[in-house]
């Protein structure tokens, strides 16, 4: 091992059933250094720390730190006997107890505490790391980032020597960020090597020394911050190489043609409580546009904005140029738009429904509370769509939690194309589903535009989006940074306006 | 003839009206053991003169009927809020009580009535969507746990039932407003088993002409998505428990007809876990969603027939609970995701056996 080396990682791997969610990864922290550890969803990131905080055991590989070649950690305990402490996104401390309490919770000897002394040592510590907090303080009293701090100060005092942050900015503003900051760099300075999971590029260039980068499962490659400049660091995460794409443009050309000059929706300053920064926003009659961005830089959350999903802070919004109030989803359902959600099983089915119930569930709400179609009506409609969809189910009875995710998702697509939109939103339509259906979902698109219909779609694949939309929308860190149409629609444009200019 | 019979077990084994109708035959079995004339239906005369049919099969169905009013509510009420209302039995004393103090006009023992008995039933009605509607806006719109909001009348309720008549026992004065918990004269059917007919049909009616099915179960099942469908998940839960209120009124009535007075703090008791029990054992999950009404009701009137075989046992009514706990015992474990599981399973493998043998 080579010398100042605090951790090292070899050939780990890891599968699952039916997944290899490592393949023979490596990655090394020095002392005294941040470490950006970085990928897509599903690129290994958590399994990897996972493996290293003994949640899973891995299933090959060695794991080294000074003094002991090949430890093995089986269990969080083991991990936090060898010095390697985790702080993540949401805060696993107690709220209702004091900040002392939580430092030293389940880590007395005895049954007697000594209060006193706990609460001496637990502000002794708190003033070393600047922590602004006191011992006896609710922890709950304190703000997000305080509790976030708090987790860490109890990790350093365990005598860690790697320290793991995993998405710690995800809930901070940016003032608490820049606090959060400051701990970490003085951290570093005492010797800690820090890993630092995050999806905020802005984050990693300014506190990380090396970033590692996973995709899939592998280990794409180890960077030093100066070498890798944000562009190559976003084409590495997505795995496009910078200028291997450039024959996907002339696909979505013949698609342009029909577009009405007819501004179907518009928004002025549309804000939600879901943590976006006020954007504009704009749809004409039969365009397809998409919003683009990594994950996290708040495209679903623009589109919930739309729909009326979030709460809404503040903005107008206008449909074919009159002014429009859209404070829930069924405002926005009245005034023709639809939307398909992120996340299919906890926002899309009703599980335990039958298919039929599943697809005119929308119509069905927009007709009235009332006026309950018929069994027969109800049974025709679904029939028709799952027909149309080339839906596979049993019958329209069948519940659709039964259902393969592609079916699932082709139900839910019926449910708001029954409600004949004047405006589609699907936000991720092809994540988890199989191929075939994906170009179905892409075809059906490009056709319902060609109908009139206005479509904006959503996929963290580019390539899709770069096939169906005429128009990008790009967003980095919860705003807009940048729109692109023409002859920008390519990849190399995409990734660069996502990295942001410094690139 | 082999694959049909093959899968006749398999639907019913999935039928939800399997677990209420084996407990029906086995309860009537067991009577018909232990004492054949059970089933006997007899015609004589009651205490106010009228020609009346009586047996244990009548008092199932007149006191079941007070359940199966209850179930419908209650139903609601678990598949919107995946939750139970305890404190049914507290609102009835209190919508109970408010009617008497309306048709006493505060008086213990008047002559005449105050006020006409629509009215009386009226102010019940609007007593017990009030209850409902403080339950619902616990559980609707401050997130509480349906069993712990609803604690908060089932402790209090009897206390303010009793407050309502200054802690008084009013007595009804006229002869008819015993009718609704006895019987009318000429005819020899309870009368609760009319009224209970009667809120079957409106429910029925509910369900037909509304999407309060369609909206109620989507809301149990998956709140989000409902939301995104443009569904008012706090409304439907509110409006789950408003109808329970009213649910309670009607019940209360038919208390209150029976005695033409009131027992604060033995009124209705333990009401509300034979309602939720009903829903239980009508097969619809306690945690909410899908739900069969039909199954409900008829679970109400099952759980009648236990407790009149019980009475028929001679089993004191201090002890019926213990017994009763016996029976949601084995209905919860045999409802249990595990045991269905293994039931499927080896339904599966008996199919599976079977179809070698016929390949055979």
């Amino acid at each position: 091992m080579e010398e100042n080396r605090i951790l090292e990682m070899r050939g780990i791997e890891k599968s699952f059933p039916g997944v290899r969610a490592l393949r023979g990864v490596d990655f090394s922290l020095n002392k005294g250094e941040i470490h950006a550890l970085m990928g897509e969803n599903g690129a290994g990131k958590s399994t990897l720390i996972k493996v290293l905080t003994g949640v899973y055991s891995k299933d090959n590989g060695k794991i080294s730190m000074p003094g002991a070649e090949d430890i093995q950690i089986h269990s969080p305990q083991d991990a936090q006997n060898a010095g390697i402490s985790t702080v993540y996104q949401e805060i696993t401390l107690c709220p209702n107890l004091t900040v002392a309490e939580n430092m030293y919770i389940g880590r007395g000897k005895g049954v007697i505490t000594n209060w006193k002394k706990m609460n001496e040592d637990a502000n002794k510590i708190l003033r070393s790391l600047d922590i602004p907090a006191t011992a006896t303080q609710q922890l709950a009293s304190c703000s997000i980032a305080v509790q976030q701090m708090v987790a860490i100060a109890r990790a350093v005092d365990m005598d860690c020597k790697v320290l793991i942050l995993d998405e710690p900015t995800s809930s901070l503003d940016e003032q608490e960020v820049e606090k959060l900051f400051g701990l970490m760099r003085d951290l570093k300075s005492r010797g800690v090597g820090i890993i630092f999971v995050t999806h905020f590029l802005d984050q990693v260039y300014a506190v990380c020394d090396r970033i590692t980068v996973l995709r899939d499962g592998t280990l794409v490659g180890e960077y030093a911050i100066a070498d890798l400049p944000r562009v190559e660091l976003v084409a590495k995460m997505l795995g496009k190489e910078m200028d291997d794409l450039a024959d996907i443009k002339g696909e979505s050309a013949g698609y342009q043609g029909d577009i009405v000059d007819d501004v179907v929706f518009e928004a002025e300053g549309l804000q939600s409580d879901a943590g976006i920064k006020p954007f504009n926003f704009y749809i004409k009659k039969g365009e397809v546009n998409g919003f683009t961005g990594l994950l996290g830089s708040g495209r679903s959350e623009c589109v919930r904005a739309i729909f009326g999903a979030d709460r809404i802070l503040g903005g107008k919004v206008k449909m074919h140029g009159k002014e429009v109030k859209i404070a829930k989803p069924l405002d926005a359902m009245k005034n023709g738009i639809a939307y398909l959600p992120e996340d299919r099983k906890i926002d899309g089915i009703v599980g335990d429904l039958s298919v039929r119930d599943n697809i005119i569930l929308a119509l069905q709400v927009l007709t009235g509370f009332f006026k309950p179609f018929s069994k027969a009506k109800a049974q025709a409609f679904a029939e028709e769509y799952i027909k149309k969809l080339n839906i596979k189910t049993a019958s329209a009875d069948t519940p659709i939690k039964s259902l393969s995710g592609g079916n699932q998702q082709k139900v839910i697509l019926a449910r708001w194309l029954l409600m004949h939109p004047e405006y589609l939103i699907l936000d991720e339509p092809t994540r988890g589903i199989d191929v075939g259906t994906k170009v179905d979902i892409q075809k059906l698109v490009l056709e319902l535009a060609g109908e009139g219909m206005s479509v904006t779609f959503i996929s963290s694949e580019t390539d899709e989006m770069l096939r169906t939309c005429s128009r990008l929308v790009v967003m980095r860190d919860r705003k807009t940074v940048g729109e692109l149409s023409g002859d920008d629609l390519s990849q190399n444009k995409i990734m660069e306006t996502i990295a942001g200019g410094e690139g | 003839m082999n694959s049909d019979s093959r899968f006749d077990i398999k639907k019913l084994l999935s039928n939800q009206l399997l677990i209420p109708f084996t407990a029906l035959i086995i309860l009537c079995l067991i009577n018909l053991i232990n004492d054949p004339s059970f089933f006997q239906i007899t015609v004589g005369t009651n205490n106010a003169g009228n020609t009346v049919f009586s047996g244990s099969l009548i008092t199932i169905l007149d006191y079941g009927s007070e359940l199966a009013i209850l179930a419908i509510g209650m139903t609601l009420v678990t598949a919107a809020s995946g939750g139970q209302d305890i404190s049914v039995g507290a609102t009835i004393a209190i919508a109970g009580s408010a009617m008497l103090r309306v048709l006493c006009g505060g008086n213990t023992r008047p002559d005449t009535l105050a006020a006409p008995i629509i009215v009386g039933f009226l102010v019940a009605c609007i007593v017990g969507m009030l209850c409902g509607a403080f339950n619902g806006m616990l559980v609707a719109i401050f997130r509480i746990q349906p069993m712990i909001a609803t604690l908060i009348l089932f402790t209090a309720g009897r206390s303010i039932a009793a407050w309502i008549n200054n802690n008084e026992l009013p007595i009804v004065p006229d002869p008819k407003f015993a009718y609704f918990g006895g019987f009318i004269p000429g005819i020899p059917i309870p009368t609760t088993v009319f009224i209970a007919l009667a809120c079957i049909i409106v429910a029925a009616l509910m369900l037909k002409f509304t999407n309060l099915g369609l909206y109620t179960q989507a809301v149990g099942i998956n709140e989000s998505s409902s939301r995104l469908n443009g569904i008012n998940p706090t409304a439907i839960k509110f409006i789950s428990f408003m109808i329970l209120g009213l649910c309670v009124a009607v019940a209360a009535l038919i208390k209150v007809s029976r005695l033409s007075t009131i027992n604060y703090s033995v009124i209705a008791k333990d009401i509300e876990m034979d309602a939720i029990l009903a829903v239980a054992l009508g097969g619809n999950a306690l945690s909410g969603g899908k739900f069969n009404m039909w199954a409900s009701i008829l679970g109400a009137y099952i759980i009648q027939f236990l407790t009149t075989t019980l009475y028929k046992f001679k089993v004191d009514s201090a002890a019926l609970p213990a017994y009763k706990a016996v029976v949601v015992i084995i209905l919860v474990v045999f409802s249990s995701p595990v045991v269905r599981q293994k039931l499927q399973q080896f339904s599966n493998k008996r199919a599976a056996a079977t179809a070698k043998k016929e390949v055979a």
